[in-house]
């Protein structure tokens, strides 16, 4: 069973809905026991870095997080999922869950395209990645792939060894990053039609141990 | 960076489509989850579903629909039509859709759109607005107005200032519609959309004219457009998806690619 953390951040049911056509089942929840007990956690959410924090600290599902992810388990982080897993955001000058050293920037004002003209923030659209690194995760994503993103902040980790792939915005920057047993996509990949659900299969039978 | 969004518009009346003459294989056209569906296998980069049914008590049937969709295709979708009050849109978010477009309602009471995104956040709250040409005067200095009721009813409002403070209250996105250019199929309003686009710093989907896909060209270029929203050039089987973005793509303008 695949838990997806249940924490009041937003459009939890595209990614059960997403795991479900997959044919994986999964939970949608807040128990710690349950999601002790599942086989692979995944961490979606959409809003604000400061509001998800809240409320994984009242819900206690911060320190649930941290054991999984030092016991080793499959994680998979998803927006400001894949935000909230480095040690502090720029979004409420939160801090954050430190399981990947880092921080989250905000895209910075007067960004422009290739003719000079200005980029709109967030980030919202559909964008291509260019892989960095090889993983299991991004197994049969080609160059032309594009991904659904919606957001005005971004992963920065510490180690560009985590960095799995980037985006162009005016800028790069990264947009998977991947260390150890946790992957996480800044883009939606419950929303990014067949090359979202290939990279969401692509975590759900991901087995990082047999790799070790 | 960003590729241009193509949008296929459906209008839904008590949970049936209400457009579609001409569509291939074994689509029930009158079904918008095996529309959406077929949109989507096409290569659509979003969906936007417009409610048209009359009365309020048959809105569960569109949440119903909803809900299908939801578990059937995995890009964006929005939902609008008849969305008043926060209840509405939470009603629409939970079954599924990313986003929930407020037109009439928001005229009214502009402060939906502020507590939607409080409550959902910017990205799930589209501006829909109708504009109308009219003159140029003091109440309306960009000669285009925003009209309600299918443009029978004028508001009053500068269209440009309209989309401006929209934007301040937090919607995520605005839908443009041009009631001039809506039904004629012969292209969107490249003034009004350029206009808009170029003084709003959210994303602008055009929509109203698109016949041809010259027309999506023109829009995503001189037009400014983030987003082309098309209807009758698909839904009557003039053209597929998948060939409109191969133009597009000829002419330079990045598209998504579908696999």
């Amino acid at each position: 069973m695949i838990a997806i953390i249940d924490y009041k951040a937003g459009n939890l049911t595209s990614v059960a809905r997403a795991v479900t056509h997959l044919g994986f089942p999964c939970a949608v929840t807040r128990d710690a026991a349950l999601i002790r007990r599942a086989e692979r956690i995944i961490f979606p959410g959409v809003g604000a870095a400061g509001a998800a924090m809240s409320h994984l600290r009242q819900l206690g599902l911060d320190e649930v997080l941290t054991e999984q992810a030092a016991a080793g388990k499959p994680l998979l982080g998803i927006c400001i999922g894949c935000q909230v897993v480095l040690d502090h955001s720029a979004e409420n000058d939160t801090r954050c869950l430190g399981l990947v050293a880092g921080r989250v920037a905000a895209f910075p004002a007067g960004l422009t395209d290739e003719n000079g003209r200005p980029l709109k923030i967030p980030h919202m659209g559909w964008n291509r990645i260019h892989i960095r690194r090889d993983h299991p995760i991004l197994e049969g994503i080609l160059p032309e792939d594009e991904f659904y993103f919606v957001h005005g902040y971004y992963p920065v980790p510490d180690d560009p060894a985590d960095v799995l792939a980037t985006s162009d915005y005016g800028l790069i920057f990264p947009t998977v990053i991947g260390r150890g047993h946790l992957v996480a996509t800044q883009f939606h990949l419950e929303k990014s039609g067949r090359s979202g659900l290939r990279m969401l299969k692509n975590f759900c039978t991901w087995n990082p141990s047999a790799e070790a | 960076m960003l590729s241009k969004r193509i949008i296929p518009c459906l209008d839904v009346r008590d949970g049936r489509t209400t457009k579609g003459i001409r569509f291939r294989d074994n689509v029930d056209i009158g079904d918008p989850v095996a529309m959406a569906r077929f949109y989507y296998e096409e290569g659509a980069d979003e969906i936007v579903f417009y409610d048209i049914t009359a009365s309020h008590e048959r809105r569960s049937i569109m949440i119903d629909v909803v809900r299908r969709v939801a578990e059937t295709i995995f890009i964006p979708f929005s939902v609008g039509g008849g969305v008043r009050t926060l209840e509405d849109m939470r009603e629409v978010l939970l079954a599924g859709a990313e986003k929930v477009s407020v037109n009439s309602a928001a005229v009214s009471h502009p402060d939906v759109i502020a507590r939607g995104a409080e409550a959902f956040g910017s990205q799930c709250i589209v501006l829909g607005m109708d504009v109308k040409r009219v003159e140029q005067s003091a109440a309306i200095p960009s000669g285009y107005e925003v009209v309600i009721n299918g443009g029978r009813t004028h508001t009053g409002l500068d269209a440009l200032e309209w989309a401006q403070r929209a934007e301040r209250l937090g919607a995520g996105e605005i839908c443009l519609n041009s009631i001039d250019a809506d039904g004629t199929q012969e292209g969107y309003e490249l003034n009004l959309t350029a206009l808009i686009s170029t003084q709003v710093g959210i994303p602008v989907i055009a929509s109203g004219g698109a016949g041809r896909p010259e027309h999506l060209r023109d829009v995503l270029t001189t037009g400014r457009a983030d987003a082309a929203l098309i209807a009758s050039m698909v839904h009557f089987g003039s053209y597929t998806i998948s060939a409109i973005k191969s133009y597009l793509s000829g002419c330079g303008i990045r598209v998504r690619r579908c696999r």
